[in-house]
Formats: C-alpha cells, structure tokens, sequence
C-alpha cells in the first residue's frame, strides 16, 4: 500500500501531461483535431488558382495548395484520418464565412489588403496578380493611354473596377465602362465587340483567351495597372493555426514544390478543356516567394 | 460584429464618396424603374385592351404580345436585348445600355399589365359594351367614355404593386452594366469590405423607393374615387 501514493502521482502527472497537450490546441487546430475534418473554401471561377470541373470537384493552383497545407495539418496534429470538405464561396461571403466558422482556411483568389485584415488574418503571400489590359489583337491598342474615347469592360465585385476608376482619374481620361456580371460575361462583352478592352486579374485574362475560339485574336498589352498579393485566408487571432500554414507554404517553396505546381497549372494543359494558361511565373510572385510575407496590397508599388 | 458607417464618407478613388455613389445609384435605379413603367403602362394598356376587342387580329397581336414576355424569365429577356439583339440587328449596337435595360424591364413588365388591364375590363358586366354601343358610341368611343374609366379605377391597385415590382425588378439590371443600387452594393462591398453595413443602407432605399410608390397610388386612388363604384367604399 506505500506505493500507491507514488503511483497516484505517476497517473495524476500521466493525466496532467495528457490534458496539457489537448488544452495546447485551441482554435482552428483543436475544431480540426475534434471534428477529424477541416473546411476548405474555394472558388467556382477564378481562372487557374482555383476553379470547378463540376460534380464537386474543386482543382486549380491555389485548391491543391490547400490541399496540400491540410495533409501537412494532419502530419502536425498526428492524426490518421483527416476529411477535406470543400465549400465553394464568392467575393460577396467569403470573408463572414471565414469568420463565422464555416470555412477554415479559404484558398482561391483573395487579395490581401489593409481593410479585410481588420476581419481575418492572411497566410504568407502565395501568388502576386497583376491587373492587365486584354485586348483583339488587331485593335491597335497598346497601353492604358490607348484607352481614351474607347469602351472598357470590366467585371462588378471585382477590384479592378477600383483601379481602373482610379486610372481615369489620375490621367484625366474618358472611356465608357461596361461591367460583365462575371468573368465569361466581361469577355463576352470583348468578344462582340461591345468592349474594345478588359480590364482583369492577368491570369484570368490568360485563361479566357486560352480557352477562346481563336486564342490568337486576343492579346494581354500595356503596363501592369495594379499589384495584389493574394494568400489564403483564416481566421483572425488563432497564430497557432497561422503557423502551422505558414510553415507548410514555406516548406512547399523551400522544397520546389510550389513551383512545380505552378508549373502544372499555368504552364501545362489543364482540365476541362486541356488549354494552356501560358503565364509565366512573374517577377513579383518569385520576390513573395524569396521572402515569404503577408504584406497588404497598400504596401506594394507599381512595377 | 462591429459597425463601421464611416467608409460612407471615405473617397472611392474616383473624387467622390460611398455615400455620392450611393445615391447616383439610387437615381439609376429610379430613373430606370420610371422609364421602364412608363413604357410597360403605356404599350401594357394598349395590349390589354386589344385583348378585349372582338377585333380578331387585335386579340391576336394581344395574347402572343403577353404570352411572349411573361414566359421568359427577365434576366434572360435583358440578356436578349443586351447581347443577342445587337448581334442581329448591327445598327442597334449604338443603343445605350440604359435604353436596352428600359426596354427589357419596360416589356416584361407590360405583359403583366396587359393581364390587369384586360382583366379590369372582364371584370365590367357585359351590358356596358353594348349600351355604350346602342347608344350610338363607336367601339373607340366606348373604351374611351364608358369601359375604361371604370376598368382603369378598378386595377389602380394591383397596377400599384406592379409598379413597385418594377424598383425591385430593376436590381436585376447590374447584370447588364447599369450601375443602379445592387452593383453599388456587390461593387461597393468588394472594396471596402463592409458587406452588412452596404447591403442594409441599399435594403432600406428599396424599401423606401417602393413604400414611397405605395403612397402615391393610395393618393392617386383617393383622388380618383367616385362615389356608388367600385373602390369608393371606404
């Protein structure tokens, strides 16, 4: 019976242990571990970084990115069995889908900026959009000056919107702006002739010629209009959650693997129709990868 | 949830504020929704009362009119005259987009008021046609004096409903780049992520655009009332 007092310690301290390690989980991490599955947000249409082939199959750059950062979730939490659901979500709810719980870590196209880090928090910069001007090939424009007296189309709930109201106005110029309700409806717009440019994210413009009738008859031209870091997003004030997807990005550059991605989905034919995207990776985009950051869009310059 | 309102007065980096850009928008979204039920009321009751005529031609032109534009769902009546129109008839590619939204929301809507209208004239016992007739009225004349001063009171209400479907109607219009209220909002809360605060202000000009509607025809209506008819009850 003396031992009993020792091995009493030995269980309380066995206990102790045992509940330290699942009180250090919190947040994020600790809903992944209990629940055995995490909640990916992703986009339906956001040209290579994360689109839909329909029947719940979400791929692209970003989506198996993401995919890739929940295989490194599980490694960190040791567990055997973690489920991937997929949640498609749009510019308009992503960011209360995030907060509320729905989704734990978004990876599609959003861009990191001052305003959103007031409501979420943002993983390391993954892939720098630069807004382009896409153009027929054989309408002689040539850069934003071009522009003038002529009709825009961009797409509504979309930044270059912004910028592209921003433009008019430092340069003094007047074009029409005719606003596609998404992507296809923008380029639509271009393609009939009702637009003379689009304004977009470059690798969406990419995209869509790509898969156009006639890839040839369009053409990305002129200056980069704007610069926007986009990264997952998570929610605010859980750093143990952030670290853990910081480190699996940051381990996915170290070790090519990120590059090697982008090579799949921009450089090679994708899924469905088995086009080339065709966009080299940028200048910018290498830097964010040289030196991982989650700087906010207001701290980046024009190239 | 925190509230923020001030973004309102922040600039949109076009030289002007949230809240300028708010209420062009309202105006975008009123102008086209007046425009559009001038033009259903005026070519509605026009097709409303063919469809009441024994004029077979004209009961024709009537029903295919109503039948054409009230079994299309509207966003793709706008896309038909956005994008297809212009695609058949290359000189109506100069038509402003506004003009094309007016055009869409306008003859959707006119086939509703064709069916009051027709049916505010049904609903008149059968005996005031041919008396207007027996007494030497031609078939004109008797639309003019007997039928529809009485069949005009009787639809003022669900012409009233009709007319603040139409400011709501009107939202669907963003899809063909008419920068009225619901672009404001899907624009205007990509950039300043303030998606709640955005989506109650435009929630609240709806309201108030339709309720103002509502009060106008009640006014129009108590104007209009005769006594011993339909509608002068109260």
């Amino acid at each position: 019976m003396k031992l009993l007092p020792k091995t009493g310690f030995v269980l309380v301290t066995a206990l102790f242990a045992l509940s330290v390690s699942a009180q250090d989980l919190t947040g994020t991490l600790k809903k992944i571990k209990d629940s055995g599955s995490i909640t990916l947000g992703t986009r339906e249409s956001s040209g290579a970084l994360a689109y839909t082939l329909g029947d719940g199959k979400y791929v692209g750059f970003h989506t198996e990115m993401g995919e890739k950062i929940a295989a490194d979730i599980k490694k960190a939490l040791g567990m055997s069995q973690l489920a991937i659901k997929f949640q498609p979500v749009t510019s308009q709810n992503r960011i209360p889908l995030v907060q509320n719980g729905t989704v734990d870590l978004e990876c599609g196209s959003t861009t990191n900026n001052l305003a959103r880090q007031k409501d979420v928090a943002f993983a390391v910069t993954t892939y720098v959009e630069e807004v382009r001007i896409l153009t027929k090939a054989n309408s002689g424009i040539k850069g934003i000056a071009d522009l003038n007296g002529k009709t825009v189309a961009t797409t509504t709930g979309t930044t270059s919107v912004q910028t592209l109201r921003k433009n008019r106005r430092a340069q003094g110029m007047d074009f029409k702006e005719v606003f596609g309700k998404d992507h296809a409806d923008s380029f639509l717009l271009l393609e009939s002739g009702r637009a003379d440019a689009f304004v977009m994210d470059g690798q969406i413009l990419a995209g869509l010629a790509s898969k156009a009738k006639n890839p040839a008859d369009f053409k990305i031209v002129g200056e980069v209009l704007s610069v926007e870091p986009l990264a997952c997003m998570l929610r605010k004030d859980d750093p143990a959650f952030l670290k853990v997807v910081d480190d699996s990005i940051k381990a996915m550059i170290k070790s090519g693997e990120l590059a090697k991605m982008y090579d799949k989905w921009f450089m090679q034919p994708i899924p469905p129709a088995n086009a080339k995207v065709g966009l080299p990776l940028s200048e910018a985009t290498k830097q964010a990868w040289a030196h991982p950051n989650n700087k906010p869009m207001e701290e980046y310059t024009l190239p | 949830m925190s509230w923020d309102w001030q973004f309102f007065l922040q600039d949109t980096g076009g030289g002007e504020t949230y809240f300028h850009w708010m209420m062009s928008a309202w105006g975008w979204t009123l102008a086209l929704s007046g425009c559009a039920l001038a033009l259903a009321l005026a070519t509605g009751t026009v097709m409303g009362i063919a469809r009441t005529t024994q004029v077979r031609a004209f009961v024709w032109i009537g029903n295919a009119w109503t039948e054409l534009f009230r079994n299309i769902p509207l966003i793709v009546q706008l896309f038909l005259w956005y994008h297809v129109v212009p695609q058949l008839f290359p000189t109506l590619q100069e038509v402003p987009d506004f003009v094309a939204a007016v055009v869409g929301l306008g003859l959707f809507t006119s086939a509703r008021i064709s069916e009051q209208i027709k049916a505010g004239i049904q609903a008149l016992p059968r005996g005031q046609r041919y008396a207007g007739l027996a007494v030497g009225l031609t078939l004109p004349q008797t639309y003019r004096y007997v039928l529809l001063p009485m069949a005009l009171r009787i639809v003022i209400p669900p012409l009233t409903s009709e007319s603040m479907n139409i400011i709501k109607n009107s939202s669907v219009a963003f899809a063909v780049s008419i920068t009225e209220l619901t672009f404001f909002a899907m624009q205007a809360q990509e950039e300043t992520s303030r998606g709640i605060e955005i989506y109650l202000a435009v929630t609240f000009l709806y309201f108030i655009s339709a309720l103002a509607v509502n009060r106008v025809a009640a006014f129009i209506e108590r104007r209009m009332r005769v006594p011993g008819m339909i509608g002068s009850a109260k």
